[in-house]
C-alpha cells in the first residue's frame, strides 16, 4: 500500500517537471519569436544605451494598444537594468487612468489624453501642486482593412468611409466608391461594415478622423462607444480582423499590425495628396509630424490635423500618451518612471517600434518628450 | 434503487429527547454557519448592487428602462436596459427550447434505453462537455459554428421568413445573431440538464416501473406513465439550473453576438445584446461612473434570475402533489 502511492507520488512528480519544463520551454520558444519580429540588433543596442534608474517595483497600467511596445520595452530594460521590475497591465485606458488616479500605478497608458476632470482628481495624487500630464509616446496607424476578393487597391476618402460606416452606402459597387477606384470590379453585393463592440480607443480615434475629415457626413458625437446605428460589431481588434477576414464583402478597422499578421488587404485613403496614402509605420510618423501641441504647461496632449493634405501623410493615426505627474511623483519610483521613460521615447525605444506596426515619434516631438521627462519631479 | 425505503422504517430512537455531544454541536454551528454565510453573501450582493445602481440610474439622462443605447460615459450620461434585456431573455428562450427536450431524451437514452456499455461512456461524455470553458465554446461558436450555420439561416430565411421572425434582412451577413447564441447556450447547458434529469430518472421507484410493465406497458408507456411524472419536478429545476446558466453566459456570447443598439424581432440579423455580454464589452474602458451603470444593468440581470428561480419554485411546489414523489 505504502510502496504504490510512493512510486504514485514518484510518477506524479515526474510528470510535474515534465509539465513545467515543457512550460518553460515553450516560454523560450515565445520570447524568441517576439525578439526576432522586432529588428534583430535592437535588444543589444538598446541595452547599450539604457540608463538605469535606481532599483524599483514599477507598476504601469492602461491601454491595449500600448501592450505590443511595452512587451518591447520592458523586456530591453530589464534585460539592461537586472534588478528593475517593471510590470504592464494591458487593462484598457479607462481602468489605467482610474488605478492611476488612485495612486496604485507609477504611470498610466492612455489612448487619450487626461479630461480636464480627471486633470482635477490628479492634483489630488500629484503631491507638490503637481498634476497629471500626458506625454506622447507611442503612434501608430489604424488600418481599414476589407475583404473583396479580385480586388486589390481599393482606394477610399474620409467622406465615402463616413458614409460606408454609417450604412448611407450599402453596396460595394456604389457610384462613390466607383469614381475613386475607376478601373476596379467592384462586386454588387452589399458592404458588411464592422466595428468594436467593446468601447476603445481605436473606435475613438476612428470616429475622431472621421468627424474631423468628413464632419458633414459623420454626424455622431466621438466617444470609445460606437455610436452609429447599423452595422456589425465584434469585441477587440482581433475579432474585428478575424470577422473582416472570414466575410465575404466586409469591412472593418483596426491596428495596422492585424492587418499584417493576417494578410488582411488595407484601404488607401486619398486625402487629396498627389497620391492616395497606404497604412504604414512612415506615414503614420509623417501624420504625427503635422500636429499640434494642444497641451498647456508640460502637457504635451497632441491634435492631429485630420483634415491633412500633406504628401505621404496617412491621417487615420492614433497617438497614445504615457500619463504621470509632472510634480511630486512617488518619491520610491520616481527615478526609475523617469529612467524607463527616457529610454522608451530615445531612438533607440523609438526605432525598434516600426517592426511591430507602430509609428516611431517624430524626431521634433521626441526631443520634447525627453525634455519634458528629464523634468519630472 | 437505492432510495427504496418503505415509509415506517425510521431509526429507532428518533423520537427520544437527542443526546448531544461536542460533534453535534460543532456540526450545527457549521450548517447553521454556512446557511448564515450565504444569506450573508446574497445580502451583501443585493445592497452592493442597489447602491451603486442606484446612483447611476439617478443621473441617467433617458429612461433606464426604454432606452436602447448604452452611452454612460458620455456627458451628459444616457443609457438603457431595453434591447439587453429582450436579448438575455429571448436567446434563453431558445436555448430553453432547443435543450431541454434534447436533454431529456439524452437523459432517458442514458438511463432507460442505452445498454450499459454504452451508458456509461455516454455519461461520461456529458460531464466533459459540462467541462469545456465558456471561452472555449465562444471560439469554436465564433470560428466555426457561425459560418456554418450561413446555411441553415438562408434555408430559414428562404422557406419561412413569412413567420416574421425568421426574415433576414441582409441575407449575406454573417449568422452572428440571438438564434445563434441561442444555439450556441443551447449546446452549453445541455450537459447542466443532462445530468440533473439522469440523476432524477435513476430514483424513479424500481417499484412504478414494474407496476406498469407488469400492466402490459411497453418501454415508452412505462417511461411515460412512471418516469416522467415522478421526474417532472427534477426536470423542471435542472431545466431552471442550466437557464441560469444560459441568462448569465457572458464571454461565449460576447465572441459570438454582433452586437448593437437594435431591438429587432427578426432573430437572424445580427443585432442586439445581453447584460452580461454588454457588461463585458463595456467595463474595461469605463470610467467609474460608467462601471455604476453597468453594476446597474447587472442589477437587472440578478433580479431576473431572480424572478426566474421563484417561478420556477412555484411550479415544482405546485406540481409536487401530482408527481407522484410523495409515494
Amino acid at each position: 500500500m505504502k510502496l504504490t502511492r510512493k512510486t504514485g507520488l514518484r510518477s506524479l512528480a515526474v510528470g510535474a517537471i515534465a509539465v513545467s519544463s515543457a512550460l518553460v520551454l515553450t516560454a523560450c520558444g515565445s520570447d524568441n519569436n517576439s525578439g526576432s519580429s522586432s529588428p534583430s540588433g535592437g535588444s543589444s543596442n538598446a541595452a547599450a544605451s539604457i540608463k538605469c534608474g535606481s532599483k524599483a517595483n514599477l507598476l504601469a497600467s492602461g491601454s491595449t494598444a500600448q501592450k505590443n511596445a511595452m512587451d518591447v520595452w520592458v523586456k530591453n530594460y530589464m534585460q539592461a537594468c537586472s534588478g528593475s521590475q517593471i510590470n504592464y497591465k494591458p487593462t484598457g485606458s479607462g481602468a489605467g487612468v482610474t488605478e492611476f488616479l488612485q495612486g496604485s500605478t507609477a504611470f498610466a497608458g492612455s489612448d487619450s489624453a487626461l479630461k480636464p476632470d480627471e486633470v482635477t482628481k490628479s492634483k489630488s495624487v500629484c503631491k507638490n501642486g503637481g498634476q497629471g500630464i500626458d506625454l506622447p509616446m507611442v503612434g501608430g496607424p489604424i488600418a481599414v482593412g476589407y475583404n473583396l476578393p479580385g480586388v486589390d487597391n481599393l482606394v477610399l476618402d474620409a467622406p465615402t468611409l463616413a458614409k460606408i460606416f454609417d450604412s448611407k452606402i450599402a453596396k460595394w459597387d456604389d457610384p462613390a466608391i466607383k469614381k475613386l477606384n475607376p478601373s476596379a470590379k467592384l462586386p454588387s453585393s452589399s458592404i458588411q461594415a464592422f466595428h468594436r463592440s467593446d468601447e476603445s480607443g481605436t473606435t475613438d480615434n476612428f470616429t475622431k478622423y472621421l468627424k474631423g475629415a468628413a464632419a458633414s457626413d459623420w454626424s455622431y458625437s466621438g466617444g470609445k462607444a460606437w455610436q452609429a446605428k447599423n452595422g456589425q460589431s465584434a469585441p477587440q481588434s482581433s475579432g474585428v480582423a478575424a470577422q473582416v477576414k472570414q466575410t465575404a464583402g466586409a469591412i472593418g478597422y483596426f491596428e495596422l499590425s492585424y492587418a499584417t499578421a493576417s494578410n488582411i488587404p488595407t484601404v488607401k485613403i486619398d486625402t487629396g495628396a498627389s497620391a492616395p496614402v497606404a497604412a504604414s509605420s512612415d506615414a503614420a510618423s509623417k501624420m504625427i509630424a503635422d500636429a499640434k501641441v494642444v497641451g498647456t504647461g508640460n502637457d504635451m496632449a497632441l491634435k492631429l490635423n485630420y483634415a491633412t493634405k500633406a504628401d505621404g501623410a496617412y491621417p487615420l493615426t492614433l497617438v497614445t500618451y504615457e500619463i504621470a505627474c509632472d510634480k511630486g511623483n512617488k518619491p520610491e519610483t520616481l527615478d526609475a518612471t523617469k529612467a524607463f521613460l527616457n529610454y522608451v521615447a530615445s531612438d533607440d525605444g523609438q526605432k525598434g517600434l516600426s517592426g511591430q506596426g507602430y509609428a516611431p515619434l517624430p524626431t521634433e516631438i521626441a526631443t520634447k518628450v525627453r525634455s519634458t521627462i528629464s523634468s519630472l519631479s | 434503487m437505492d432510495i427504496v425505503n418503505s415509509p415506517g422504517e425510521h431509526p429507532p430512537n428518533s423520537r427520544q429527547p437527542a443526546v448531544t455531544r461536542l460533534g453535534d454541536r460543532v456540526f450545527l454551528g457549521m450548517s447553521r454557519g454556512s446557511g448564515i454565510l450565504l444569506l450573508v453573501i446574497m445580502a451583501a450582493i443585493a445592497v452592493f448592487l442597489t447602491v451603486r445602481a442606484i446612483h447611476a440610474i439617478s443621473l441617467d439622462h433617458s429612461d433606464f428602462f426604454t432606452t436602447f443605447e448604452w452611452n454612460a460615459n458620455l456627458q451628459p450620461p444616457s443609457f438603457g436596459i431595453a434591447v439587453l434585456a429582450y436579448g438575455t431573455v429571448v436567446s434563453s428562450l431558445i436555448a430553453m427550447i432547443i435543450a431541454v427536450p434534447v436533454s431529456v431524451g439524452i437523459a432517458l437514452f442514458i438511463s432507460h434505453y442505452a445498454p450499459r456499455k454504452l451508458a456509461t461512456p455516454l455519461a461520461y461524455l456529458v460531464d466533459l462537455l459540462a467541462a469545456v470553458p465558456s471561452i472555449v465554446y465562444g471560439l469554436w461558436g465564433g470560428l466555426y459554428l457561425v459560418p456554418h450555420l450561413q446555411g441553415l439561416n438562408l434555408w430559414l430565411n428562404e422557406y419561412l421568413s413569412w413567420t416574421g421572425i425568421f426574415h433576414k434582412s441582409d441575407p449575406s451577413s454573417a449568422a452572428r445573431s440571438l438564434f445563434t447564441v441561442g444555439i450556441l447556450l443551447a449546446i452549453m447547458i445541455v450537459p447542466i440538464i443532462t445530468n440533473v434529469s439522469r440523476e432524477v430518472f435513476r430514483q424513479v421507484p424500481k417499484a412504478h416501473e414494474e407496476a406498469a410493465l407488469a400492466l402490459g406497458a411497453t418501454r415508452w408507456e412505462v417511461v411515460r406513465m412512471s418516469v416522467l411524472p415522478f421526474a417532472r419536478s427534477g426536470i423542471i429545476s435542472a431545466s431552471m439550473l442550466g437557464l441560469g446558466r444560459a441568462l448569465g453566459e457572458t464571454m461565449a456570447v460576447a465572441t459570438v453576438l454582433s452586437a448593437s443598439p437594435v431591438l429587432s424581432a427578426r432573430l437572424l440579423d445580427p443585432v442586439g445584446g445581453t447584460f452580461a455580454q454588454n457588461i463585458a464589452a463595456k467595463f474595461a474602458e469605463a470610467d467609474n461612473f460608467g462601471r455604476d451603470a453597468l453594476i446597474a444593468s447587472g442589477l437587472v440581470l440578478f433580479v431576473i434570475t431572480l424572478l426566474v428561480n421563484g417561478a420556477a419554485r412555484l411550479i415544482i411546489a405546485r406540481r409536487k402533489e401530482y408527481s407522484g414523489a410523495n409515494a
